[in-house]
């Protein structure tokens, strides 16, 4: 009927406080960027959620493939000398 | 409600403020202007509350929820300087309300309620501006609304321009908001007593930012009078148009049908 | 490359040689629902899974959206200011649930207004319990405290439901909604302890709401179509008649505090079951409403289509302002 006027969709990020990285919360549709924003204050932020937020169109987010899931993420699976807890340390030693 | 069973006789609208005074009452002058800003903010949110389940779009729905409980939460602190909020609500004659016209406007189409908001919340915006930095009683309040108000204004700026500069209907629309609702912007500017305040300037801050905002969206700044043939004012006198006796009766008839009750 | 909304490849699926490619990934898929891990929107899943779920959450958020009707009809006769700025602040909500629930059944390739199409058209339904009517102040209570009520005893278990997306939005929905049934609980109370005029008010809408609030858990286990997939996929994780129950008897013991009754002589406490016992629902009334004959089908979805076809022309202008400014920005790049 009005697919040809659907706004676009945007995904919406929000920091909830200073120190923290913005997170995904959530999409909306709007027609541009500028009412993205205010649309994601009033939708994801009614409840003092956040203090700052990102707005992306989805269309512009490049994911990676879950058939690609192997090749991408199994290879850092075998690497556990790249986590502190590989390494043993005498007991009593401090700082480390 | 914290009174009694019984409703206060109804308020003359010659003195707004008796039948109503409570221990916390300040002088009449200071009363009197939370009494119109507190009217302003109660009115204009009961209409965009009308809005609920009607909205263009789902987004909207929220935006505009916000702004009404944003002017509500504004109403109710004003009211409660004045008397008991839900008696000051609920149980005042039309002809008591110390409102703007403007607000109490009917919604009409998107455009109409949009065109509502420019006006009003530029309005609203410089009034709380300036009164936060008097040393009024009501400057605290203002510092605190003037942040909400700066986003209302925000709102009915950015949807001004998409709707002038829009499509033909849009533009066609919001032109025939903006001139419907000129002639209720001259009141906004008539002095409100207990509000020490340079009205002249605002007058003219006013029409430079709405000038400004007009001729961006592509629209013509209407040309006729900023009022009717009633005095600027009318509404600040308790004057309204015949709409709000309409939209009054569907606010207070509950509440007046349980004469005392606790909700 | 892909978006993050678009709905993962579906080759090895429809190829011959894909076969036994699907058969892993039907296994793999079993064994990660199994494991009680999570099914995320680019995931491989069965395509009566994903339409499943575009069904339900699409379905979901119209009945957000359909139940802000009922009450937003008290918003302008809301009889405090404090009552009515709750209020707001609830309908306000359910249109913001509305929208995490569209977003969620984005995630799966559907798009709102074709969504919204369905419900304007009648191919996609929406809880019957809001054809009800709110006749009375009191009936914002009872919908608050009975339909939020049965509506949070549905939604909790959804909350650790399968799929992610679904499942997260339903974590914020549930947050928010604690106090939607608290304030309607509140209200009623209110009522209840207040003039006999307040209290009757209070005892006729428990008296309307309480039937349709049982009829919202479904039909009964041994006739629902859905139920036993459902349940599999743990999109679903109790059965109507158990989350039914359950909500029977969380709910008399607060009629009680309320001082109000529940319409029902045959509700007593069974010793030996655990649960209180309570009347036969008449099912052809909710199979009748379901259908469209309930006092409010029609008149909900005028509504919520006029809504849409008088707001055209707004979505319509800010779509093309955007491509104005636009094209207006790359003219001055």
């Amino acid at each position: 009927m009005s697919s040809s006027t659907e706004w676009p969709l945007w995904e919406v990020f929000v920091r909830s406080r200073r120190g923290l990285s913005h997170t995904h919360a959530g999409s909306l549709h709007a027609p541009d960027a500028e009412m993205a924003l205010r649309n994601a204050r009033d939708l994801y932020t009614r409840r003092n959620e956040g203090v700052s937020i990102w707005v992306v169109p989805s269309a512009e987010i490049t994911a990676s493939s879950p058939d690609e899931k192997d090749s991408f993420f199994e290879p850092a699976g075998d690497k556990p000398y790249r986590h502190p807890t590989f390494y043993d340390i005498p007991e009593g030693v401090k700082h480390l | 409600m914290t009174s009694a069973a019984v409703p206060p006789a109804p308020v003359t609208p010659a003195s707004p403020d008796t039948g109503t005074a409570s221990p916390t009452a300040g002088p009449p002058a200071l009363h009197a202007a939370a009494l119109a800003l507190g009217d302003d903010a109660l009115v204009l949110s009961h209409r965009l509350g009308e809005w609920a389940g009607h909205a263009p779009v789902l987004e909207e729905e929220v935006a505009l929820a916000n702004i009404a409980l944003d002017l509500l939460g504004q109403a109710r602190v004003l009211l409660s300087l004045v008397g008991d909020e839900d008696e000051l609500a609920y149980l005042r004659e039309e002809r008591a309300f110390r409102n703007l016209q403007l607000v109490e406007q009917p919604n009409g189409d998107f455009a109409r309620t949009i065109a509502r908001q420019l006006y009003f919340s530029v309005y609203q915006n410089l009034l709380y501006g300036h009164l936060a930095t008097t040393d009024s009683p009501l400057a605290p309040l203002a510092a605190k609304a003037v942040k909400e108000v700066a986003y209302h204004q925000d709102h009915a700026e950015q949807w001004t321009l998409r709707l002038g500069d829009g499509t033909a209907e849009s533009h066609e629309r919001m032109q025939r908001g903006l001139d419907a609702l000129w002639r209720f912007t001259g009141e906004m500017f008539q002095p409100v007593p207990g509000l020490d305040l340079d009205w002249q300037a605002m007058r003219e801050q006013w029409t430079a930012r709405v000038t400004e905002v007009i001729e961006k969206a592509t629209l013509g700044v209407p040309e006729g009078p900023q009022s009717g043939a009633w005095a600027a004012g009318a509404g600040r006198e308790g004057l309204h148009t015949e709409s709000f006796g309409r939209m009054l009766a569907e606010m207070q008839h509950l509440h007046r049908s349980h004469p005392g009750a606790s909700w | 490359m892909a978006t993050a909304h678009q709905p993962p490849s579906t080759a090895p699926h429809h190829t011959a040689a894909g076969a036994a490619d699907t058969a892993a990934l039907e296994s793999a898929f079993d064994a990660a629902v199994a494991a009680d891990e999570r099914i995320e929107p680019r995931d491989w899943m069965p395509d009566a899974y994903r339409s499943t779920l575009v069904r339900q959450m699409a379905q979901h958020a119209h009945s957000e959206i359909i139940g802000m009707q009922p009450e937003a009809n008290w918003i302008t006769r809301a009889p405090s200011l404090r009552r009515k700025a709750i209020l707001m602040a609830k309908v306000q909500d359910e249109a913001g649930h509305g929208l995490y629930l569209y977003s969620a059944a984005e995630t799966l390739g559907a798009s709102r207004d074709d969504l919204l199409d369905k419900l304007h058209s009648g191919r996609q339904k929406y809880s019957s319990i809001f054809n009800y009517p709110t006749l009375t102040w009191a009936d914002v209570g009872a919908i608050g405290w009975l339909v939020d009520g049965a509506a949070i005893t549905n939604q909790v278990p959804l909350c650790r439901c399968s799929y992610g997306p679904y499942a997260r939005a339903m974590v914020r929905v549930c947050k928010e909604e604690s106090f939607h049934q608290r304030q309607g609980y509140e209200l009623l109370l209110a009522l209840s302890r207040g003039t006999p005029a307040q209290h009757a008010m209070a005892q006729d809408a428990v008296d309307r709401w309480w039937w349709p609030s049982l009829m919202m858990f479904g039909p009964p286990d041994a006739e629902s179509s859905h139920s036993e997939q459902s349940m599999t996929w743990k999109i679903k994780r109790h059965s109507n008649d158990e989350l039914r129950q359950r909500f029977v008897d969380i709910c008399v013991p607060q009629a009680e505090s309320l001082g109000l009754t529940l319409p029902d002589p045959d509700l007593r406490w069974n010793e030996e079951r655990g649960h209180h016992d309570f009347g036969a629902i008449d099912w052809t009334e909710f199979w009748s409403v379901l259908k469209g004959n309930g006092p409010c089908n029609e008149q909900r979805i005028t509504q919520r289509r006029r809504a849409h076809e008088e707001g055209a022309w707004v979505r319509e202008a800010a779509a093309a302002y955007a491509t104005k400014n636009s094209e207006r920005k790359e003219a001055t790049a």
